[in-house]
């Protein structure tokens, strides 16, 4: 009998899962991202697409970290071709930039309302239209409410929304599958080469739905994004002192 | 013989409406300065070092005050009399704005002179009942408002012309009538020079008959070439046509209202039956709209107007609604609209939506994102969506450049460099720097009171000014990694001096 009572508890929470945001991929649809341990954290162990991601960012440095990084997630989703929309009252995203993530930056509309009413406005607007692959959107303050209409669009659209939150005012909680923070590390130099080294970030997951957050290295080597095993993360403090 | 008998029936049946102002400035002043109405006033402009009359008010007329009188005459007649400045191109304005309005009963409608409007009413009339209440309709409107007007319709626009201004039996000449309306007028009714007047007055010709049915051969003789032609013009056995004020647009829907419609429910309905029957001949004809003009035209004469364009030609009248909508509520009703019409200025051939079966994501020549852009250009205004294509400049302000339409394509492709940040600052911002040695990366700088010190560092890289483009100094990039791991692109502008300070900026920031 208890092995069939796991049985049952295992099932409602497989049916639990889609109502609380996490459908799983349709075919030809799912994004294999390579990031091992955080890919784990999340239920069905993929990246979860057509949901709602939280940035935090406090500065500069971190809006040009997460920035590459969202750089380098949208180059695997956009690898079969398709159109992202970037929102953002500032245009400081540079595309030549970009497209060493490997993204087409003519495939990304970039939209600059001027308000935050309008920001919200556009944004929903682009959740709603389920022919764009993701849309990201650079705010300063997001609501609760607001976003829970947000979450409610992309679940009809299946639209993936990437939500940067830059200097926020309040650090609220948002209606997001996950709540991520990217930072940028000291990079490593390739052998004996000197010089720059790939870019190198400390990703954590703060908040993952259902889930328990986790951290970890990830390096971009110019074509794909590399999770760093633990130990070589230890080998990288012993290389500081160089 | 048949088809010379049906191309004269085609012609029979174009009918034209003349309108003659005999006031219309002053007319025109008076319903702007009420106080004028009932006083003689009239309009004076320097003319050849004189003051001289440009135009009479109706009191003023009465009295004897003619136009080209000088003002010092006028003075004689009625002393103290009003004099008012007159402007150049004041009459053909009014008429302008007087014709756009008469849109309302003829598509084709167009400024005559200075002083009249001429309308080509072929197949109106019987929208309002007939020839007689659709006159009535017209020449009582506008002298309800003010203006002192007589019109005439005929065959040909020399016949309404001559019976608007001259005719004193009927105003409406039946088809085919307009030699015997003519005959009895004055040989000025058909429009003629003051030389050719002048010659027929020598003549002691007062009457169009007294000379109408002489040969042509005479009459080329003793008089200019213009008679023959007007007379002929008049009678319609010489063609003639009209400038309309505006091209008719094939694409034009009107919805004529019973009665004003007064509510916003109301002009959603009205619009979306405009749109309707756009759309269901647009997609017929597999055309699609790009622009699209909404009037409404309002019972005290003032026409309101919305204007909407899209990415991509469209007959999908749900989408079209949807751009409208947003700006319904600027329209304001008043009294009340009773014409609503819908323009399509600008058509194009539209590709049929096809349905996909399967396969990959959209791409940017999909039609619902053509529409998620008309909604956010509608919305934000032009210029607020933009994409960036690759341009071939190394200098990095101009390495990228805007897209001018969604269907552009880059010509060039992106390098994949790692040596340009992902974000970047609008104008580089000056930076304090320890650079102990020429060419070689600073140890540390200072933005915004903050010291970051050398960790690593990569460059320099050189990008010299485009000097055909501008003038200024080069400037040597470097990739600059601080003591906690963050990345930014910093440059010297020129060169390295031992006399100079050189300046340091930072550009941007490395992902």
């Amino acid at each position: 009998m208890p092995d069939n009572k796991q049985d049952i508890i295992q099932q409602l929470r497989r049916d639990i899962l889609p109502l609380q945001g996490y459908k799983p991929p349709s075919a030809g649809y799912e994004v294999d991202l390579g990031l091992g341990p955080i890919e784990q954290a999340f239920p069905n162990g993929a990246f979860p697409t057509g949901a709602i991601h939280d940035f935090l960012t406090l500065d500069q440095e971190q809006l040009a970290a997460t920035t590459a990084f969202l750089a380098a997630i949208l180059s695997r989703m956009m690898e079969r071709g398709g159109i992202a929309v970037w929102i953002g009252a500032d245009s400081s995203t540079f595309a030549p930039g970009l497209a060493y993530y490997n993204v087409d930056p003519d495939r990304i509309i970039f939209v600059a309302p001027t308000t935050s009413k309008t920001i919200l406005w556009t944004l929903e607007e682009s959740l709603r239209c389920d022919r764009f692959i993701a849309v990201l959107v650079e705010i300063t303050d997001l609501s609760f409410v607001e976003s829970r209409r947000l979450q409610l669009v992309v679940e009809q659209s299946r639209v993936t929304g990437f939500i940067i939150r830059h200097q926020p005012r309040r650090k609220n909680i948002v209606a997001s599958v996950a709540q991520w923070r990217i930072t940028a590390l000291p990079t490593q130099s390739q052998g004996e080469r000197p010089g720059r080294g790939f870019p190198r970030w400390h990703v954590e997951l703060l908040k993952v739905r259902n889930r328990q957050p986790v951290a970890c290295d990830v390096e971009w080597t110019g074509t794909h994004l590399y999770p760093i095993p633990p130990k070589q993360i230890d080998s990288r403090s012993e290389g500081k002192t160089g | 013989m048949i088809h010379a008998a049906k191309a004269k029936q085609d012609k029979m049946a174009h009918r034209f409406l003349s309108i003659w102002f005999k006031n219309l400035v002053t007319d025109w002043l008076a319903l702007k300065k009420p106080a004028l109405a009932q006083l003689p006033f009239v309009m004076a402009a320097s003319h050849r070092g004189r003051m001289v009359v440009t135009s009479v008010s109706h009191l003023a007329e009465k009295q004897g005050i003619e136009e080209g009188m000088p003002l010092v005459d006028a003075r004689l007649i009625i002393p103290g009399i009003q004099v008012i400045d007159d402007q150049p191109d004041r009459a053909t304005k009014l008429l302008k704005a007087l014709a756009e309005w008469c849109s309302r009963y003829t598509p084709i409608a167009a400024v005559d002179g200075v002083d009249g409007l001429l309308l080509d009413v072929t197949g109106c009339p019987h929208l309002w009942g007939g020839e007689r209440p659709y006159f009535k309709e017209i020449i009582l409107r506008l002298r309800g408002s003010g203006y002192n007007v007589r019109g005439g319709m005929a065959d040909t626009i020399g016949a309404a012309w001559a019976v608007a201004r001259h005719g004193n039996i009927s105003p409406l000449i039946e088809p085919g009538q307009q030699r015997d309306a003519i005959y009895p007028l004055p040989p000025t009714a058909l429009r003629l020079s003051p030389e050719t007047r002048e010659a027929l007055f020598h003549f002691g010709i007062f009457r169009i008959e007294q000379f109408a049915d002489l040969p042509k051969k005479a009459l080329y003789r003793r008089f200019p070439q213009e008679l023959v032609h007007q007379l002929e013009k008049a009678l319609g056995t010489r063609d003639e046509y009209l400038q309309p004020l505006e091209s008719p647009v094939p694409y034009h829907e009107r919805l004529p209202c019973l009665e004003p419609i007064l509510t916003a429910t109301g002009i959603e309905i009205a619009l979306q039956r405009l749109l309707h029957q756009l759309c269901t001949r647009l997609e017929k004809e597999g055309k699609g709209l790009r622009s699209a003009i909404f009037r409404c035209h309002r019972v005290d004469n003032h026409l309101q107007q919305l204007e909407i364009g899209t990415t991509r030609p469209s007959y999908n009248g749900h989408h079209l609604f949807g751009l409208f909508k947003e700006k319904l509520p600027s329209i304001e009703p008043a009294l009340g609209i009773e014409l609503f019409t819908l323009h399509a200025p600008i058509i194009e051939p539209a590709k049929a939506l096809q349905e996909m079966l399967w396969g990959g994501p959209a791409g940017l020549e999909d039609i619902q994102i053509a529409e998620w852009m008309d909604r956010v250009i509608d919305k934000l205004g032009p210029g607020s969506v933009q994409r960036f294509l690759p341009a071939a400049h190394h200098w990095p302000e101009r390495s990228q450049q805007l897209a001018h339409s969604i269907a552009d394509q880059p010509d060039t492709t992106w390098s994949r460099r790692q040596s340009r940040a992902i974000r970047i600052l609008a104008v580089p911002r000056p930076i304090q720097v320890t650079a102990p040695v020429p060419d070689y990366p600073p140890m540390s700088f200072r933005y915004q009171n903050k010291l970051h010190e050398r960790r690593k560092a990569a460059g320099p890289e050189r990008i010299e000014r485009e000097w055909w483009l501008e003038d200024g100094e080069h400037r040597d990039y470097y990739w600059f990694e601080n003591q906690h791991g963050r990345r930014y692109w910093i440059f010297r502008s020129g060169w390295h001096s031992t006399d100079k300070q050189s300046q340091w900026f930072l550009h941007g920031f490395f992902g």
